[in-house]
C-alpha cells in the first residue's frame, strides 16, 4: 500500500512539471508584458525598466522559469498585482466561502441522483424511465445561466423565500440564510446529468450474470439492488465524484459572480479581468496538484469499496 | 502508368453488403425522435445560413421600437407615451415670455429658417414588436436569429478544432505507441490535471476577448476526451487484420492511419463531436456572461442572457424568454439527434445513457 502511494506520488512529478511548464509558457510567451500591466498607462520607460528588473523579466527565460519553480516550492507567490494582497492570504480567506456553497451542492447532488438513477434503471424502458430521460434532456438544454437568473428573480425577488444575494462573516448564517438559494439552483441543474450518468452505470450492472444468480437463489429485490448492484456500481460512481471534487475548490464561477459570494472562483475571475497573473498562476498550479492527489485518494478508495481491486 | 488496359471483366453480380453509413442511415430513418430533431436542426442551420448571408436579421442593431417595447401579443405598454408618468398629473404652465432677457432670442428666427431647409425624417418608433424589443429598442427576434448564428458558429467551429486536435493526437498516440504515445499521454495528463474552467480562464487571461478567441480557447482546452477515445480505438484497430493486410501490400503509415483506420472509427468521432458542440455552445453562453466571450458589439445567446438579467428585474422578460427558448430548442434537438446518431452508428450502445 505504502509502496503504491509512493510510486504514484513519484509519477505525479512529470505531470506537475508539465502543468508548470504549460502555465509558464502560456503566460510568458502569449500573455502581455507584466511590466506594462503593472506600470499602468502613464508609465515612463524607466519605471517599466525598474519593474522588469524587480520581476526578473530582464533575465533569460530559464532563469525566470527557475524563479517560477521556486515560488511554487516555497508556496510564496508574492503579492497580487492588483490589490497587493498576499496570494496565500487570498487563498485562505476566499476558500471557506467557496466550500460553504460547493460542499452542500456536491453532497445533495449525489444523495439525490443515486437513488433516482437506481430507481429508473430498475424500471428501464417504462413510461417513468422514458419520461424522466426526456425531462433530463430538456432540463440539460437550458443554460445554467437561465436557471439562476429566473431562480433568483422568482425565489428571491418575487416570492421572497431567500435573500436575493448577500454574505456574512458567520458560517452558520451563511449556510442557513445565503447559501440555500445558490445551492438549490445548482442542485436543480446538477441532478439531471448525474442521474443520466449513474443510470447508465446501474444499467450496466443490472445486465450482469450475478444479478440473475442473486435473483435465482431467491434474494429479495431490495437485497439484490442495494447489496449487490449498488455496491458494484460504486466504483464508477466514486470515480465520477472524484472527478467532480477538485471543482468544488474553485467553485462555480457563475454562482459566485451572480450571487456576489466572496469565494475563490470570483477572485480568479477578477484576476483574469485585471490580468493579475500571480493569482491565476497560483490557483492553476495548486489546483492541478490537488486534482492529482484527489485522483490518488479515489484510487485508494476503490480498494475499500471493492477488495478485489489490485493496486498496481 | 503502363499502357495495359484490362478489358471490362464480365459483370459478376457480387452482392454488395451495405456499408456502415448506409445501415446507420436505415436505422436512423426508423428513429422518429431522431428524425424530427434532425429536421429541427436542419431548419436552424438554414436560418443560420440565411442570417450569415444577410437575408434575415442583418439589421439587428437598428433601434426600431421604443425601449423595451413589449411583444405584439401583449399590446403596447400603457401610460408611457409622451413621457408622462401614470398617476402623476402634469400641469401645463402658460409659456413665459423671456425675449428681453434671453441673449439668444434675436437668432431664433434665423435658426428656425435654416432648420426648415434641412430634410428631416421623423422615424416612427414601433410601440410593439413580434417578440418585443430590448433596452435600446432593438428587435429581439432579429437579435435572437443573429445570436443563433454566432453561438452555433462558435460551438461548431470550436468542436471542429477540438476534434481535429484530438483525432490527430489520438491517432498518433494509439498507432505508434512507444515514445510518441508516452509523450502524448503526458500531455493529456497535464491538460486534465487542471480543472477545465480554470484552463479556459488561464487561456482567456492571455489570449484576450473576441469570437475567434473563444473558438480558440474552447478548442485548445476541449480536445482531451476525444483524444482518449480515438487513441483507444486506434490501439484496438492497429492490430486488426485489415490493417496488417494494408501494411503487407505496402501502405505507408500515414495511409494506414488516415485512409484505413480513420474511416472505421469516424462514427465514434462524429458522435463525440456532436456532444462537444452542445457542450461548447453552453460554455460560450457562460463565458459571454462572465465577460470573457463574445464582445458587446456582437450578439450571441450569452450576451442576450447577460442583458436580460437587469431587464427581468424591471419586468421585461421577453428577451430572456426568447434567447432561452431558441437555445433550449436547438440544444435539445441537437442532443437528441446526436443520441440518435450514436444509436444508429453503434447499436450496442442503444439506450445505455
Amino acid at each position: 500500500m505504502l509502496a503504491y502511494v509512493i510510486k504514484r506520488l513519484w509519477q505525479m512529478v512529470p505531470t506537475l512539471l508539465g502543468v508548470v511548464l504549460l502555465v509558464f509558457t502560456l503566460f510568458h510567451f502569449f500573455g502581455s508584458d507584466p511590466s506594462v500591466i503593472l506600470a499602468g498607462q502613464n508609465a515612463t520607460p524607466e519605471q517599466i525598466a525598474a519593474i522588469r528588473q524587480q520581476l526578473g523579466l530582464d533575465q533569460p527565460a530559464y532563469v525566470q522559469f527557475g524563479i517560477f519553480l521556486k515560488q511554487i516550492v516555497t508556496f510564496d507567490w508574492g503579492r497580487s498585482w492588483a490589490t497587493n494582497e498576499q496570494v496565500s492570504h487570498l487563498f485562505a480567506t476566499r476558500l471557506p466561502a467557496t466550500l460553504t456553497v460547493m460542499l452542500p451542492i456536491l453532497i445533495l447532488d449525489t444523495v439525490l441522483a443515486v437513488p433516482i438513477a437506481l430507481g429508473v434503471a430498475y424500471v428501464r424502458g417504462s413510461l417513468t424511465d422514458r419520461t424522466l430521460m426526456v425531462a433530463t434532456t430538456v432540463a440539460l438544454s437550458i443554460s445554467f445561466l437561465v436557471y439562476i437568473i429566473v431562480g433568483q428573480y422568482v425565489f428571491g425577488f418575487q416570492l421572497g423565500w431567500f435573500p436575493v444575494q448577500g454574505w456574512s462573516d458567520s458560517v452558520a448564517t451563511n449556510l442557513v440564510t445565503y447559501a440555500p438559494l445558490p445551492v438549490l439552483l445548482a442542485v436543480m441543474v446538477g441532478v439531471s446529468p448525474q442521474t443520466r450518468l449513474y443510470r447508465s452505470f446501474f444499467l450496466d450492472e443490472l445486465g450482469h450474470d450475478y444479478v440473475r444468480t442473486a435473483r435465482a437463489k431467491g434474494l429479495t429485490e431490495p437485497t439484490v439492488l442495494f447489496k449487490h448492484v449498488l455496491r458494484n456500481a460504486m466504483i464508477p460512481i466514486l470515480t465520477n465524484i472524484g472527478l467532480a471534487l477538485p471543482g468544488i475548490f474553485v467553485g462555480s464561477f457563475l454562482i459566485e459572480v451572480f450571487f456576489s459570494i466572496p469565494g475563490l472562483g470570483r477572485e480568479v475571475l477578477l484576476a483574469v479581468n485585471r490580468s493579475d497573473y500571480p493569482v491565476i498562476q497560483a490557483v492553476t498550479v495548486y489546483l492541478a496538484m490537488l486534482t492529482m492527489l484527489i485522483n490518488l485518494a479515489t484510487d485508494l478508495l476503490y480498494k475499500v469499496v471493492d477488495p478485489r481491486v489490485v493496486l498496481r | 502508368m503502363s499502357a495495359v488496359l484490362i478489358a471490362a471483366a464480365p459483370a459478376l453480380p457480387v452482392p454488395r453488403s451495405a456499408g456502415v453509413w448506409l445501415t446507420a442511415w436505415r436505422r436512423f430513418r426508423n428513429d422518429r425522435v431522431g428524425l424530427v430533431s434532425g429536421v429541427i436542426v436542419l431548419a436552424f442551420l438554414l436560418l443560420i445560413a440565411a442570417a450569415a448571408a444577410g437575408w434575415v436579421a442583418s439589421g439587428w442593431q437598428r433601434e426600431l421600437a421604443v425601449p423595451n417595447a413589449p411583444p405584439t401579443l401583449l399590446g403596447p405598454r400603457a401610460g408611457e407615451d409622451a413621457g408622462t408618468m401614470a398617476g402623476i398629473e402634469s400641469k401645463v404652465l402658460p409659456p413665459i415670455d423671456l425675449t428681453d432677457i434671453d441673449p439668444l432670442a434675436p437668432r431664433y428666427q434665423e435658426w428656425a429658417e435654416r432648420a426648415s431647409k434641412m430634410l428631416t425624417t421623423e422615424t416612427v418608433k414601433a410601440q410593439t414588436l413580434p417578440l418585443g424589443a430590448d433596452r435600446l429598442g432593438r428587435d429581439v427576434l432579429a437579435k435572437a436569429i443573429k445570436g443563433t448564428e454566432v453561438s452555433v458558429f462558435v460551438g461548431v467551429l470550436a468542436a471542429l478544432l477540438a476534434t481535429v486536435i484530438g483525432t490527430v493526437l489520438g491517432a498518433l498516440s494509439g498507432f505508434f505507441g512507444g515514445k510518441v504515445g508516452d509523450f502524448l499521454e503526458w500531455l493529456y495528463n497535464v491538460f486534465t490535471a487542471i480543472p477545465d474552467i480554470l484552463l479556459i480562464f488561464a487561456f482567456a487571461a492571455v489570449l484576450g476577448r473576441g469570437v475567434d478567441t473563444v473558438v480558440l480557447i474552447l478548442g485548445l482546452t476541449g480536445w482531451t476526451g476525444l483524444y482518449r477515445q480515438v487513441r483507444a480505438e486506434f490501439i484496438k484497430h492497429s492490430g486488426r487484420e485489415y490493417v496488417r493486410a494494408a501494411e503487407a501490400i505496402g501502405a505507408s503509415q500515414m495511409s494506414r492511419m488516415f485512409r484505413h483506420i480513420l474511416p472505421n472509427v469516424s462514427h465514434v468521432i462524429l458522435v463525440r463531436m456532436s456532444l462537444l458542440v452542445v457542450g461548447f455552445i453552453k460554455s460560450e453562453v457562460i463565458l459571454s456572461y462572465l465577460g470573457l466571450g463574445v464582445p458587446i458589439d456582437q450578439v450571441s445567446w450569452g450576451t442576450m442572457l447577460a442583458e436580460a438579467q437587469s431587464e427581468l428585474i424591471l419586468g421585461f422578460w421577453w428577451q430572456l424568454a426568447t434567447a432561452a427558448a431558441f437555445m433550449a430548442v436547438f440544444v435539445t434537438a441537437f442532443s437528441l439527434m446526436a443520441d440518435a446518431w450514436r444509436d444508429a452508428l453503434d447499436p450496442k450502445l442503444r439506450g445505455a445513457e
